[in-house]
């Protein structure tokens, strides 16, 4: 690789000392058998004015070459994170499609048939007669999708706190790893405007609302938080765009700091508060303070 | 030098109590006084040798190769005093910490690598006075002699040793003695000492190369 120290020489052998990438190259790339005075043969060699100088850009130097190589480790933990949840989703999917199958067929067999990924669960532990025995063995299989997805959502529950914090705390683990796979990234979900994280995951009907026949739709993958779901119906857009307008913030914070910022749990809860509250005030101005 | 203390560490009261402390910005939520800041001995090791007045071999602005830096709760430390010091930590996650606490400090040089594998930073790391090893993982002689190549020939090597990354079941001090003996087939043992009870488990250890 360019910039590269050789064996036996210091990082600095053969490059410029303005070339930030060369010296970040060097410094975690480079190799030497042995130390040695390297400040004094930096001097030597004119890369540094004098010893100050040298450690003033080593300083720099490793700093850099340091920073490059923990984001490189962030990046392929939040790539082992997008993994995670694509699988954990395909076992759900997949667990519910044979779900329905088996309820279809067991309804022909069973008395007491019943639906969904619960059903096949009970099913699974039941010992079947010989025309059974293939609708249970499918039964069998749902339940151990069913693990699967359970398992790597405790995965997911364990490793999004460490790569996003504050998104992790803002979000819950699992729709955090969920903006982040969407995103394709930690950085890039950073750099999105809240807007656009409100929609995340809502991409179809979005091109559907540009070529003009559907409403502007509300709230991506972010709806399935409680500060969304719990809202009145009308106040769900107001709720979604306060959401994303912390969870932008919580992404940030994670990707250029990595600390924690509990203040954003806090401000989010207030924020929430405020419109259910205004809701409330305008429901009881017009119906009384009747139930809903 | 007073009280075997380096310069640039000095014993003052915080909050009415004697603790040791050095000049530099705070990491880790530690007290300040002014310039100062305490230097938590419960918290760092090295801090606890420091504190207990084992002879170190320590006197200020000399080079310094810390060895197991983590989120540079001691490095920073060693920074204020010593002079240029090399900060070998290999996991990514304390490094972000540790890359925080050496921005302010011009002489305190972040490495992520393997402290197993010297040659992958000796050609950033110059000869040094003192090696500071901390990594609590196991083969912590190994990690010691490998690095032995940068410590100068009347250097310092101060280790802590810790008992349970060797042998979880094992006596603490049948794994002092092994480790001490990988040790001397590259250093003399010049003091030890258990840390206990800020640091249960641990062994501190002053050694320097030997010279055949
Ligand atoms: C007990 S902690 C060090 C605490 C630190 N010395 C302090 O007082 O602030 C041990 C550290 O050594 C690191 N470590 C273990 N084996 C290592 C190795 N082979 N190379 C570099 N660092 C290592 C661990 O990742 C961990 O952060």
């Amino acid at each position: 690789m360019d910039g590269t120290a050789p064996s036996g020489e210091g990082w600095f052998g053969g490059i410029d000392r303005d070339d930030e990438a060369a010296a970040t190259a060097a410094i975690r790339d480079g190799t030497a058998d042995a130390p040695d005075d390297w400040p004094s043969r930096a001097v030597e060699s004119g890369f540094a004015a004098d010893e100050n100088d040298y450690y003033e850009i080593l300083h720099d130097a490793t700093m850099a070459a340091t920073r490059a190589a923990v984001q490189e480790h962030g990046r392929s933990d939040v790539q082992q994170l997008q993994r995670v949840v694509r699988a954990m989703d395909d076992c759900e999917r997949v667990a519910n499609e044979l779900a329905e199958r088996v309820a279809e067929w067991a309804a022909t067999l069973f008395g007491d048939a019943g639906t969904g990924v619960d059903y096949c669960l009970g099913l699974a532990e039941r010992d079947p007669d010989p025309e059974q025995r293939r609708v249970v063995e499918l039964a069998r299989r749902v339940r151990d999708l069913d693990d699967e997805a359970t398992a790597l959502r405790r995965s997911i529950e364990r490793t999004a706190p460490e790569v996003a914090p504050n998104l992790a705390a803002l979000a819950g683990p699992v729709l955090a790893a969920r903006l982040v796979s969407l995103a394709g990234g930690l950085e890039t979900l950073a750099r999105k405007p809240s807007g656009t994280v409100q929609v995340l995951g809502a991409e179809e009907a979005l091109f559907a609302h540009l070529r003009g026949h559907a409403p502007s739709p509300k709230h991506g993958v972010i709806y399935t938080h409680e500060a969304v779901r719990n809202t009145h119906p009308e106040d769900r857009g107001s709720a979604a765009r306060a959401l994303a307008g912390k969870l932008a913030i919580a992404a940030r914070a994670d990707h250029y700091t990595g600390e924690r910022r509990p203040e954003l749990d806090e401000q989010l809860r207030e924020r929430v508060a405020t419109i259910r509250a205004r809701r409330d005030d305008a429901d009881e101005g017009a119906e009384g303070g009747a139930d809903r | 030098m007073s009280d075997g203390l380096p310069d640039g560490v000095e014993r003052r009261p915080f909050d009415g109590r004697e603790r040791l402390a050095t000049r530099g910005s705070p990491v880790y939520g530690e007290p300040t006084d002014g310039d100062w800041r305490a230097w938590d001995a419960s918290r760092s090791k090295l801090g606890a040798m420091l504190s207990r007045g084992l002879d170190t071999g320590l006197t200020g602005g000399e080079p310094v190769l810390y060895l197991g830096a983590a989120a540079g709760t001691t490095v920073s430390h060693v920074a204020d005093f010593a002079g240029p010091t090399y900060a070998v930590e290999f996991a990514p996650r304390p490094t972000r910490d540790l890359l925080d606490a050496a921005a302010p400090r011009s002489n305190l040089f972040p490495l992520l690598k393997d402290a197993r594998e010297p040659a992958s930073y000796a050609h950033v790391v110059e000869p040094v006075d003192a090696i500071v090893q901390d990594v609590a993982t196991r083969g912590q002689a190994e990690v010691a002699l490998r690095n032995r190549r940068f410590l100068a020939d009347d250097g310092r090597l101060l280790l802590a040793v810790k008992a349970r990354s060797e042998d979880v079941v094992a006596d603490p001090g049948d794994v002092f003695e092994r480790v001490l003996e990988d040790l001397r087939s590259g250093y003399e043992v010049l003091a030890t000492e258990r840390l206990t009870p800020t640091h249960e488990d641990h062994l501190a250890v002053v050694a320097t190369p030997r010279t055949e």
